[in-house]
């Protein structure tokens, strides 16, 4: 279905990513972790074509998706709906102009600057706020709402695109652990119950390990790991963190339990 | 207690509803001022607009096709004009220069959280806006009537008008400045200058001077003006070979080849220098 093939983005002499390859056959839930700079974002935004590929190539059902131009790509990236960690919403605006917002490719510039939605499309973004139980916030400003609310009308927003592919680039980096678990927990629903792709860049491992089917690590540019979340052992860890031997999976936890789990190896000095 | 989804539903839509009535009356009022004050417009145009519309390229065409005949004598012209051309850059750079320095000192004095006499704020602004208010042309003709014709008077009356214009922009902008070094200073025992000087300017100054440059641009613009009223300059050649009418189109066509080359080239130079300001040099 989706298949990657020696993805590589360039700035310069700099490689930001370096021949990326991976496919998936199914719908999945892909984690991709790794370093801050190890080119995770690069890669997502390459996939929705925010950015173009140096070289390499991008397939989706038989389709290159590296080679579309003009209206062509941005029907593309509005079947492949991207959320941020900064959210990205129109802060002036209310939540629920926000999530029409995910319908922009359907519609003309003079119906955008008359704010001309059809009924059907603003009861179905307040019915896919209900589902994400943000829905009394509707008429609010998005600048109003607090980061976790901020983030699911976000991910209303790539709902309303009824996309193929939801990407999601370090979704819980700017959230307290409580939102950013009802986050990926959102995250992880969408996947089940609508059978979409969900890929989702992360800097913790055990978010990676908690929600994902698949995780693939990048070090460098490079795709380094690429397997099962039990296939993922503290060596592997190691190697795509290029850490030491005193590295845990607590250190990079956003977990609430991990910081009281009795096995975590922290020496205590004498 | 909740809302139900269909409650939440029927008002956002009657919200939705709201706006737009609001959009589509404003949008219509806005339509029919626009279509009334243009017949009132066109009533009282001494020509009339219609009758008029098709004539519109004839004084050009005039103009280009006289200095096409005479196209040998352009290189000419253009050095004969040279000279008004520089003292029309010179009053530019000079009146910017006064300007922006006056109005420096006139906006840390407008600016609230900043200035020297709190109580004299509304003072300074309201000096600000009367700088601001009257046309440069009003001032330069009520100068050349006490001081004569020449550069000088265009030259105040373009420097008034500036500092009144960033005067402004510079407030706005100082009023954004982060006042925690002019507290440290403060701390110290510095004197208001001392704060503004240290804690301020180096805040703001990328800023201004991008704002400087622009004005720079505008004034080039205004002096070649202040010319037609007599205050030398490109823009006395310019009115002089035009009042002249056919004959001398190709002197008012030189002149305005002059205009526009320096336009474009100040403005090729301002937007370069004020991007380096914004984004830093490049590496």
């Amino acid at each position: 279905m989706l298949k990657v093939e020696r993805l590589t983005k360039r700035f310069g002499e700099k490689i930001a990513v370096n021949k990326a390859t991976f496919s998936a056959k199914k719908p999945s839930m892909i984690g991709i972790i790794g370093r801050s700079g190890a080119g995770k974002s690069t890669l997502l935004r390459m996939m929705n074509r925010l950015a173009d590929a140096s070289k390499g190539s991008i397939t989706f059902k038989g389709e290159d998706i590296t080679a579309l131009k003009g209206a062509k790509r941005r029907a593309w990236q509005s079947r492949c709906a991207m959320i941020f960690q900064q959210f990205n919403l129109v802060p002036r605006m209310d939540v629920v102009s926000n999530v029409l917002h995910g319908t922009l490719n359907r519609r003309s510039t003079f119906a955008t600057m008359f704010n001309l939605f059809p009924q059907s499309d603003i009861h179905q973004a307040i019915e896919i706020l209900d589902r994400l139980g943000i829905a009394e916030q509707a008429p609010k400003r998005a600048e109003a709402l607090s980061g976790g609310q901020q983030q699911r009308v976000a991910i209303a927003r790539a709902l309303m695109q009824d996309p193929d592919i939801i990407l999601a680039d370090e979704p819980i980096a700017s959230l307290d652990p409580m939102n950013a678990q009802i986050v990926m927990e959102a995250l992880r629903r969408i996947h089940d119950e609508d059978g979409r792709t969900v890929i989702c860049n992360l800097h913790t491992l055990d978010t990676a390990r908690r929600y994902c089917d698949r995780v693939i690590g990048m070090r460098d540019g490079k795709i380094v790991f690429d397997g099962t979340p039990s296939q993922l052992t503290t060596g592997a860890a190691r190697d795509i963190y290029g850490a030491g031997a005193d590295f845990s999976e607590a250190a990079t936890s956003t977990e609430i339990e991990t910081l009281e789990r009795p096995d975590t190896k922290t020496k205590v000095p004498a | 207690m909740s809302e139900t989804t269909a409650q939440i539903q029927a008002n956002y839509m009657a919200l939705v509803n709201r706006r737009r009535l609001y959009g589509g009356l404003t949008l219509l009022v806005f339509i029919l001022l626009m279509a009334t004050g243009f017949n009132i417009a066109d009533a009282r145009n001494a020509g009339g607009f219609w009758e008029g519309l098709h004539r519109i390229g004839d004084y050009p065409a005039d103009v280009l096709s006289e200095a096409w005949e005479k196209r040998a004598d352009l290189p000419g012209l253009l050095l004969k004009y040279f000279p008004a051309l520089i003292e029309t850059i010179n009053i530019a750079a000079v009146s910017t220069l006064i300007g922006a320095l006056s109005g420096l000192v006139l906006s840390l004095l407008a600016t609230r959280g900043l200035a020297r006499w709190p109580r004299l704020i509304p003072l300074f602004r309201r000096i600000l806006d009367i700088m601001r208010a009257i046309p440069e042309i009003v001032i330069a003709l009520m100068l050349i009537f006490i001081l004569g014709g020449g550069p000088v008077p265009a030259m105040i009356a373009i420097a008034i008008h500036t500092a009144g214009a960033l005067g402004k922009m510079f407030s706005e902008v100082a009023e954004n400045a982060d006042l925690k070094p002019v507290d440290g200073l403060k701390s110290t025992g510095a004197n208001w200058s001392q704060q503004m000087l240290l804690g301020v300017i180096p805040q703001v100054a990328p800023n201004y001077l991008s704002y400087t440059l622009l004005r720079f641009e505008i004034n080039i613009r205004a002096s070649a003006i202040l010319g037609f009223v007599g205050a030398g300059g490109i823009g006395y050649e310019l009115r002089n070979s035009m009042a002249w009418g056919p004959g001398r189109f190709d002197e008012a066509a030189a002149i305005f080849i002059l205009l526009f080359g320096t336009i474009v080239f100040f403005d090729q130079l301002s937007s370069r220098y004020r991007n380096r300001l914004t984004e830093g040099a490049h590496q």
